[in-house]
C-alpha cells in the first residue's frame, strides 16, 4: 500500500527476473515446491479436481444403492473388495462410509481448497496489482500441508476396518467409541489427523490472503476500488482464520476422548456389553464447536463462488454490478452473521429452546443479505447487454441454485418447521443446492473464465454450454426431487427405506434421482476432456478474451513470476465501468485514468481527473 | 467377452465423438474471421443459450407444478397430532411465500437473460446502483421474515414448554439398535436409572435402589393414549440417536448422559388411521433419525395409539407385568430395607390378586 513496499516487492521481481535469466528454474522448483501463486493455485485446482471426481464417483455408488436397492453390484467388487457382502449387495456401515466421505471430502477439499485455494491464490496478487503472496513459502507450505491431508484422508479410504463412517460432522460418542462403528477405529483417527493438516493449511492460506489483500494493493487500489471477487475472498479468509481453530480445538478434544481417556464429550455410556467409565461429558459440546466452524464453513463455501459471479456477471452483463456497495455490505454482514446462527443446526438436540428461540431469530435475520445479494445479480441483468459465455451460464446458473436452495433454509431456519425436517432429504437437498452446487458452479465458472489467463489457450465455448446445460438440468433433477422425499419425511443417512412402511413411497423417485446423478457425472467428464484438451491444444487466448476491466488482463499471454514485465499498472477507477455512457467502447480498465476518458466522466470524477498523478501510465499501457 | 465387447464399444464412440470434436474445431478454426483484438467475440449461439434458459423455467415450473399439485397428498403425510396442525399451517405459509419468490426471481433470471441478450448494436445501461430500491428489498423481506419468526416462535414456546400436568410420561430409550420403553406403573413415577446397572435384561439401566422403579413396566412397543398428552422422556445409552415420527410431526435426539424431553397430543389412532389411509396394516413408526451405526437405517419402534379407554385397560393389564416381577432375581438389587415393600409394589408377592396391595401386604407377613 505505501510507496516503499511496492519498491520492496518490485526489488523482489526484480531478483527474481534477474534470476530467472540466468538460471532457467528446475522442473521441482518451477512445477513442485513452487512459491509462485498462480502454480500454486494450479495446484490446489488439480488436485481438487481429483478430489470432485473422487467425491463424486463415492456418491454414485450410493445413489446405485438407494436407487436400485435390488440390484447386485457384484461387478464393484474387484475396487471394493470386502465391501460388497456375499449377496452382491452393499455393506451396510459402509454405506455410511461413502456418505461420511462424500461429504468431508466435497465440503473441505473440494469446496473449500479447491475453490479458495485455487481462485484466492491465483486472483488476488493479479487483480490487485501485486507481484505475488506476502508469503510465497507460506504460499507453498500451504498447499503441501493440503497434499499430506490428502494423502492421509486418501489412504484412509483402503484401510481393513474403513474411512470414517460416522457422518462428515463426525459427533461423538459415535466417532468416539470404535465399538460402536468400524470406521470410528483407524478410519476416524486418519480423518482427524487429515483434518487437522488441512487446517493448518487453511490458516497458512488465510493469513497469506489477507495480509496480501491489507498490504500489497498496488497504488490506487482502494478498498472501494476492490474487485467483488477479492472482498468475497478477503472475507472469507476472515472466517476461515476465526472459525476453523475452533474446529481444530473440537477436533483435539475428540483425540483426547479417544487415545486418551478423557471424558469430554462422553458421559453415561453402555455399549457392547459394558459401561464405560467416563462420566460428566457432554456430545452436545461437540456440536457446538463444530459448528462454530461448521456454519463459518457454509459461507467459506459459497462466498468465493458468489464473489466470482460477481465478477462474471457484471464483465457479461457488459454492466456496472447492482449496488456493489451493498455487495460489500451484505457479505460483510454474511460473514458476521454466520458466526451467530451455528445452533440452528441443533435445533432437536436438546438443548435449551430458549436458545433456539434466538438462534432462529438471527438465521432469519441472515436470509435478509442474501436476498439482496440475489436481487441485485438480477438487477445486474436488467438492461444489460448479455454475453452467454460458459462462465456467464454456470453464474446465472449459481444464482438459480442460490434462490432456489436459499428459499428452503427459510423453513429450516425456523425452529418450529425444522422439528419435523431435521435430518430428513429436505436438509439434504436444501445444502446441496444452496452451498453445493451454487459452490461448485462458482468453481466451475471461475474456471471456464479465467482459464485463458492461467494457462494461456481459450476453453472450448461449445463443449462449455453443452456441459452447462446438462449439469444445470441434471442437478436440478436431482436435487429438487429430494424435497418432496425430505417433506415426506425420509430420515437422511439410511441405507435402506425397506424397514420402513411409512418410506415405502418413492422407490421411482429415487431411481430418478441416481439417473439424474449418474448423467450429471458423466457430463463432467466434457469438462475433463475440454478441460485438459484446452490446456495443450486450445486455441491461444488474447490478452483480454471478455474485454474485462480487472487488473489481470494487463498481464501478458502467460504471465511470469512476478505476473507484469514491466511496472505494476496503478488503479484510477473501479472495476466496473461497463457501458459507461459517453465510452466508445463497452468497458474502461481500471488502469485508465479519468483524465484520459473526460468524454465519459461524471461530475465528480471530472475533479478527481484534475489531481490525478498519471505519470507513468502511458508505459503501462502500452 | 461381453465386456470386451462393451469395452471396444466405448472407445469407438468416444473415438467418434472426439474426431466430430475435431472436425468442427478444425472448420471453425478455418471460418472464423482473423478477429480484431478490440472487439468483443460473442458466439454465434447465445441467443440460443437465452431460449434454452426460457425453455427451461416454462417446462421446469411445469413438472414442478404438476408432480406439487398431484402428489400433494402422498408427500404430505397425514397430521396425527395437536400440534402437527399448526406446524403445518405455518409450513403452508412459508411454502406459499417462498414459492412465489421462487417463480418471481426465476422468471426475471431468466427472462432478463432472454430480453437482454447480447445484440451487437445495443449498449447496456450504465446502472450502478438505486437506494430506494435497494432498500426496498431490504425491509421487504425483513418484514415478511419477522413475521414468519414471531408466528413460528410462538408455537416453538408451546411446543417446548412445560408438559400439561396430566401428560402420560412413558420413558423411550434408544440404543443401537432398537428402543426400550419404560413406564411408571401404578404409582405414575418413574424410578431413577443409572447407566452402570444395565445388563443384557435390564436393558434400560433401572436403578432399583429407588423406590418409584419397583413398579415400573416395560413395553416392547410404544403404546399412547388418543387425546391425551404424552410426555416422552428421552435418552441414549450408547450413541445419539434421534426420536423421530413425521406424522406427529416429533423430533428430540436421544443423548447419552443429557435426558431429553418431548412432549405432544396424539390426535388419531392407529385403527383411525388404518381407515383413514386404507391401509389396513398402517403402523405409526418410530424412526432413528441420528446417525447411530451400521443399523442405523433399520432402528424402528411401532407406536401404537389406543382410544382412551383402550389405554386404560392397556395400562392396567401392563402394570401387573412389572420388571422386577418378570425378573424376581433382580429383587437382590433392592436395599434391604425396601424388599419387602418391593416385593408388593411390583406384585411379586401376589400374583393372583396383584389389584389388592393391601391383602398382599397381610399374606406375606
Amino acid at each position: 500500500m505505501s510507496v516503499t513496499d511496492i519498491e520492496l516487492q518490485e526489488d523482489l521481481a526484480h531478483h527474481d527476473d534477474h534470476h530467472d535469466e540466468h538460471h532457467e528454474q528446475g522442473f521441482v522448483s518451477k512445477y513442485i515446491f513452487t512459491t509462485d501463486h498462480k502454480t500454486i493455485a494450479k495446484q490446489f485446482l488439480i488436485t481438487g479436481i481429483f478430489w470432485a471426481l473422487i467425491g463424486g464417483a463415492l456418491s454414485l455408488i450410493f445413489r446405485l444403492q438407494l436407487g436400485f436397492p435390488e440390484m447386485s453390484l457384484e461387478w464393484l467388487r474387484p475396487i471394493m473388495g470386502e465391501w460388497i457382502t456375499e449377496t452382491g449387495k452393499l455393506d451396510a456401515e459402509f454405506y455410511l462410509a461413502l456418505v461420511t466421505m462424500h461429504g468431508t471430502i466435497m465440503v473441505f477439499f473440494v469446496l473449500t481448497a479447491g475453490l479458495s485455494g485455487t481462485f484466492s491464490n491465483f486472483l488476488i496478487p493479479l487483480q490487485i496489482g501485486a507481484r505475488d503472496m506476502a508469503s510465497g513459502f507460506m504460499n507453498m507450505l500451504s498447499y503441501w500441508f493440503f497434499f499430506a491431508s490428502s494423502v492421509v484422508m486418501f489412504i484412509s479410504l483402503f484401510i481393513e476396518t474403513g474411512p470414517a463412517a460416522g457422518g462428515w460432522t463426525v459427533y461423538p460418542p459415535l466417532s468416539a467409541l470404535p465399538q460402536a462403528i468400524q470406521g470410528s477405529a483407524l478410519g476416524m483417527t486418519l480423518w482427524l489427523v487429515s483434518m487437522a493438516l488441512f487446517i493448518a493449511s487453511t490458516l497458512l492460506g488465510g493469513i497469506n490472503y489477507i495480509t496480501t489483500v491489507i498490504n500489497l494493493r498496488t497504488t490506487g487500489m482502494s478498498f472501494s476500488r476492490l474487485p467483488l471477487t477479492i472482498w468475497a475472498f478477503f472475507i472469507t479468509a476472515v472466517l476461515g482464520l476465526l472459525s476453523f481453530p475452533v474446529l481444530l480445538s473440537a477436533a483435539l478434544l475428540l483425540i483426547f476422548d479417544r487415545s486418551f481417556g478423557t471424558s469430554f464429550y462422553l458421559s453415561e455410556i453402555y455399549i457392547a456389553g459394558e459401561a464405560l467409565p467416563n462420566i460428566g461429558g457432554s456430545p452436545i459440546l461437540y456440536q457446538h464447536l463444530f459448528w462454530f466452524l461448521g456454519h463459518p464453513e457454509v459461507y467459506i463455501v459459497l462466498l468465493p463462488a458468489l464473489g466470482i459471479t460477481s465478477e462474471i456477471i457484471a464483465t457479461n452483463a457488459r454492466k456496472p454490478i447492482f449496488g456493489y456497495k451493498a455487495m460489500i455490505g451484505s457479505m460483510l454482514g454474511i460473514g458476521f452473521l454466520s458466526f451467530i446462527v451455528w445452533a440452528h443446526h441443533m435445533f432437536v438436540t436438546g438443548m435449551n429452546p430458549f436458545l433456539g428461540s434466538v438462534f432462529t431469530i438471527l438465521t432469519l435475520v441472515i436470509a435478509v443479505p442474501s436476498a439482496i445479494k440475489a436481487f441485485n445479480y438480477i438487477t445486474t441483468l436488467w438492461k444489460g447487454n448479455i454475453v452467454f459465455t460458459p462462465a456467464m451460464l454456470f453464474s446465472i446458473g449459481l444464482v438459480s441454485f442460490f434462490i432456489s436452495g436459499g428459499l428452503t433454509g427459510i423453513f429450516l431456519g425456523n425452529s418450529v418447521l425444522d422439528i419435523n425436517l431435521h435430518d430428513t432429504y429436505f436438509v439434504v437437498a436444501h445444502f446441496h443446492l444452496v452451498m453445493g452446487s451454487a459452490s461448485f458452479f462458482g468453481l466451475l465458472a471461475g474456471v471456464y473464465h479465467w482459464f485463458p489467463k492461467m494457462f494461456g489457450r481459450m476453453m472450448d465455448d461449445r463443449l462449455g454450454k453443452v456441459h452447462f446445460w446438462l449439469s444445470f438440468i441434471g442437478i436440478y433433477l436431482v436435487f429438487f426431487p429430494l424435497h418432496y422425499i425430505g417433506i415426506a419425511g425420509f430420515p437422511r443417512r439410511y441405507y435402506s427405506f425397506t424397514s420402513f412402511e411409512t418410506f415405502s413411497i418413492y422407490g421411482d423417485l429415487n431411481a430418478l434421482v441416481s439417473v439424474a446423478a449418474i448423467a450429471t457425472f458423466a457430463a463432467q467428464f466434457i469438462f475433463l476432456f475440454n478441460f485438459f484438451y484446452s490446456i495443450y491444444r486450445g486455441r491461444k487466448a488474447p490478452l483480454n478474451p471478455w474485454k474485462s476491466n480487472t487488473l489481470e488482463w494487463t498481464t501478458p499471454r502467460n504471465p511470469g513470476h512476478g505476473n507484469w514485465p514491466g511496472a505494476i499498472p496503478s488503479v484510477y477507477r473501479w472495476p466496473y465501468d461497463y457501458s459507461k455512457p459517453g465510452s466508445e467502447n463497452d468497458f474502461i480498465p481500471q488502469n485508465v485514468p479519468y483524465s484520459h476518458t473526460p468524454e465519459s466522466n461524471l461530475e465528480h470524477e471530472n475533479e478527481i481527473a484534475m489531481s490525478e498523478d498519471v505519470t507513468g501510465v502511458e508505459k503501462v499501457n502500452a | 467377452m461381453l465386456n470386451l465387447i462393451i469395452i471396444v464399444a466405448v472407445v469407438l464412440v468416444i473415438a467418434v465423438i472426439f474426431t466430430a470434436y475435431r472436425v468442427t474445431t478444425l472448420v471453425d478454426v478455418v471460418k472464423r474471421k482473423k478477429a480484431d483484438e478490440g472487439d468483443l467475440e460473442v458466439s454465434s449461439n447465445n441467443s440460443w443459450q437465452a431460449i434454452l434458459g426460457v425453455l427451461f423455467v416454462i417446462v421446469g415450473f411445469g413438472a414442478f407444478f404438476y408432480f406439487s399439485i398431484t402428489e400433494a397428498d402422498i408427500y404430505n403425510l397425514p397430521i396425527a397430532s395437536e400440534h402437527g396442525v399448526v406446524v403445518e399451517d405455518l409450513f403452508s405459509i412459508t411454502m406459499y411465500i417462498t414459492v412465489a419468490v421462487f417463480v418471481i426471481t426465476q422468471i426475471f433470471l431468466f427472462g432478463f437473460g432472454w430480453k437482454y441478450r447480447y445484440n451487437k448494436n445495443q449498449k447496456a445501461t450504465y446502472y450502478p446502483h438505486n437506494n430506494t430500491l435497494e432498500l426496498v428489498w431490504t425491509i421487504v423481506p425483513a418484514i415478511v421474515l419477522a413475521w414468519l419468526i414471531i408466528s413460528g416462535l410462538k408455537e416453538w414456546n408451546n411446543i417446548t414448554g412445560p408438559a400439561p400436568e396430566n401428560s402420560e410420561v412413558v420413558e423411550v430409550v434408544g440404543y443401537q439398535y432398537a428402543w426400550g420403553f419404560r413406564y411408571p406403573g401404578r404409582d405414575k413415577e418413574l424410578g431413577d436409572y443409572d447407566f452402570r446397572k444395565i445388563d443384557p435384561i435390564n436393558a434400560l439401566g433401572i436403578d432399583l435402589a429407588d423406590q418409584n422403579g419397583h413398579d415400573d413396566f416395560l413395553a416392547t412397543q410404544l403404546v399412547i393414549p388418543k387425546g391425551r398428552p404424552v410426555h416422552l422422556q428421552i435418552r441414549g445409552r450408547d450413541v445419539i440417536h434421534s426420536v423421530y415420527n413425521p406424522h406427529f410431526r416429533i423430533q428430540m435426539n436421544a443423548v447419552p448422559g443429557m435426558p431429553t424431553r418431548f412432549w405432544f397430543t396424539p390426535t388419531i389412532s392407529t385403527a383411525e388411521m388404518r381407515e383413514k389411509t386404507g391401509n389396513p396394516d398402517f403402523n405409526y413408526e418410530l424412526v432413528c433419525n441420528k446417525i447411530c451405526g451400521k443399523g442405523h437405517y433399520s432402528m424402528k419402534g411401532i407406536i401404537t395409539v389406543l382410544d382412551e379407554n383402550e389405554y386404560d385397560a392397556w395400562y392396567k393389564e401392563n402394570q401387573a407385568n412389572t420388571f422386577l416381577k418378570q425378573n424376581p432375581s433382580y429383587i437382590s438389587q433392592v436395599p434391604d430395607e425396601l424388599k419387602e415393600a418391593a416385593k408388593i409394589a411390583s406384585g411379586i408377592e401376589n400374583i393372583s390378586r396383584e389389584q389388592k396391595v393391601t391383602t398382599a401386604l397381610s399374606s406375606s407377613k
